[in-house]
């Protein structure tokens, strides 16, 4: 468990999202991995607080599903995404325990027909040493401007 | 020249008995006349008392297009007030919400003010002095606004000195919000967070109409609702129980002949709610000692009656919906007349177990935020009907699903659940209090 394969970790998790290749991406989760997005500055809890999304793996693969729906009229077109990556901060590693986290700051886009919209924030990955590999226990997004108004946001940060 | 200011026939020609003109959607100066007329005529809601529970606590918000503050006075009220100061107009308060402490004190030249509103002091005040202040409007503070309600610690406000009376213009759509209350075992509700805002592009009143479409859930939640339930047919395991996501995203895939036999209840002045016998939300699963706590606090009779109202959808006319089986109030904010601010916001209920707060928190992130699937199917369908409103091909909007010849525009009714007759009661209210107060002869 180094700084370099953490990172290169990370870098793999949004280029998969770039690509929208959605199966890959919910395989890099563990089977009990969360999705969150807080909807307060430096939130503790993720259910008794307001979050904007705290998602498990199968409100997860809901998600992906209804992206290529037949009837899912808003991703017609289909939306796409960009995520401009700073290089991740290592926070933890514990070797013994197969654990470690990083915070990364973003630029992230994501189009709906022509229009485009942008989001700054950090990620914060919490990943697991299995036999597959690393795993995301929690993906965890904060926005700079959580407490804004938004429009649809329809991919993932 | 406008076609509508100062022409009352031609704004209640808007609204006929079974369509409506789509200018009410699209035309900026019938938005504008929306915002001087119809907001300023109604009550309107505030806020919720929870939020200002200490002396100096205020929040902030608008009516119409005038800032609005209300705040908690040294004595225990609530003043409602206008948030411009009477020197030079400046906005008094400028965040969402705060405690100002025992006085506001304006950025600009320092006049403060008690929270009551009354002025308290003026830098230099000498330089009044002999200038005849004392009989000017400014001398006496901040405005309040014409008239206050706090019902149950909801506060609502209307900016005319005369017009309908608070209870006479809600009438028996209050019960919602009473069983709302109810359903805590201490007779309590707060709001402990932030509310969910979502941006919508499209007109407000079409996120209004929605809240009582019951038609729609089948057809634009295919998508998200029938993706849950594929998703969960297949994926689901053997413990028999499905999880609270689930059981909030299914229940919106549920067929015509389901809403319709759970019916709509019609009030006058536009009130009305869908979920009378039977709801999307009657059927989540119970959560331990609850109902017990509800039986010790009222008996096992009332607690059940209580439990036993499930109504889906309650609006109180113009811009607000109440859930109270969820807990969730959300408010229709216009911005412009293409453009809603949708503020979600979720009640505590003082005393019962913590599972009923997650749970409307979870509620209120799966289907009320910019990050909801459920959403993303409404906000498309709301945009693609202000683009699609634009053509000529006709200018008129349906909505006599269920009509009936004697339909009176402010009776008290039962009816089938998949009527559109709730839509029509809105527009009825929406002509009367447009020109309610219009000057203008008929033509």
């Amino acid at each position: 468990m180094t700084p370099e394969r953490i990172a290169e970790f990370i870098y793999r998790e949004a280029r998969t999202l770039d690509l929208m290749q959605w199966d890959e991406w919910l395989g890099m989760f563990l089977e009990d991995g969360r999705y969150w997005m807080p909807l307060e500055w430096q939130q503790t809890d993720p259910e008794l607080e307001p979050s904007l999304m705290f998602e498990d793996m199968l409100l997860l693969k809901v998600r992906v599903e209804r992206l290529a729906g037949e009837r899912t009229f808003s991703q017609k077109p289909k939306s796409r995404c960009h995520h401009l990556l700073q290089a991740p901060q290592i926070l933890s590693i514990d070797s013994e325990q197969g654990k470690c986290s990083a915070r990364t700051s973003f630029l992230y886009s994501e189009t709906r027909g022509d229009a485009l919209e942008r989001f700054s924030g950090w990620a914060t990955h919490e990943l697991v040493e299995t036999d597959g590999g690393l795993k995301i226990s929690l993906k965890r997004i904060d926005l700079i401007n959580f407490d804004a108004p938004f429009g649809n946001i329809q991919l993932f940060m | 020249m406008g076609m509508y200011r100062d022409r009352p026939d031609s704004v209640s020609g808007l609204v006929r008995d079974r369509e409506v003109h789509r200018d009410v959607y699209v035309n900026p100066e019938i938005f504008e006349i929306e915002m001087e007329q119809l907001f300023r005529n109604v009550w309107i809601y505030v806020g919720h008392d929870s939020q200002i529970k200490n002396p100096g606590d205020y929040l902030t918000t608008e009516i119409g297009r005038q800032p609005i503050l209300a705040v908690r006075h040294s004595d225990g009220s609530v003043n409602v007030l206008h948030n411009r100061c009477p020197h030079k107009g400046v906005k008094i308060a400028s965040e969402s919400c705060g405690n100002t402490g025992k006085f506001f004190r304006c950025p600009y030249h320092a006049w403060s003010f008690r929270t009551d509103g009354s002025l308290l002091a003026i830098p230099l005040r000498k330089g009044y002095d002999g200038t005849g202040f004392a009989d000017t409007r400014a001398a006496k503070g901040l405005a309040r606004v014409a008239a206050v309600a706090n019902y149950k610690g909801f506060i609502f406000a209307r900016l005319t000195a005369t017009g309908p009376d608070f209870h006479e213009y809600f009438g028996e759509s209050l019960s919602t919000i009473d069983n709302l209350v109810d359903r805590s075992p201490e007779g309590k509700v707060a709001i402990c967070s932030s509310p969910i805002k979502y941006m919508h592009t499209c007109n407000w009143k079409m996120l209004v109409e929605n809240q009582t479409d019951t038609c729609h859930p089948m057809v634009a939640h295919e998508s998200s609702a029938g993706t849950a339930i594929k998703v969960w047919d297949r994926e689901k395991d053997d413990s028999g129980e499905t999880p609270m996501a689930v059981q909030v995203y299914a229940p919106f895939a549920s067929p015509y002949e389901f809403f319709e036999k759970a019916g709509i209840r019609v009030w006058p002045n536009g009130h009305g709610h869908t979920g009378v016998s039977n709801s999307i939300h009657a059927k989540y699963s119970g959560v331990g000692g609850y109902v017990e706590r509800m039986e010790e606090a009222y008996g096992p009779e009332k607690a059940h009656a209580i439990l036993g109202q499930v109504r889906h959808n309650t609006v109180y006319f113009p811009n607000v919906m109440v859930k109270e089986t969820v807990q969730i109030l959300r408010n229709f904010i216009p911005l412009a007349v293409d453009k809603t601010l949708v503020e979600s916001w979720v009640f505590r209920l003082e005393g019962a177990p913590d599972e009923f707060y997650r749970r409307a928190l979870m509620y209120n992130r799966l289907i009320n935020a910019p990050t909801s699937i459920v959403g993303h199917d409404d906000l498309e369908m709301y945009e693609r009907a202000q683009e699609g409103l634009r053509s000529n091909g006709t200018e008129w909007v349906n909505l006599q699903r269920l009509y009936e010849d004697d339909e009176g525009a402010d009776d008290t009714a039962v009816i089938n659940g998949t009527s559109e007759r709730q839509m029509r009661n809105q527009f009825a209210a929406w002509a009367k209090y447009m020109t309610l107060n219009m000057s203008g002869k008929a033509q």
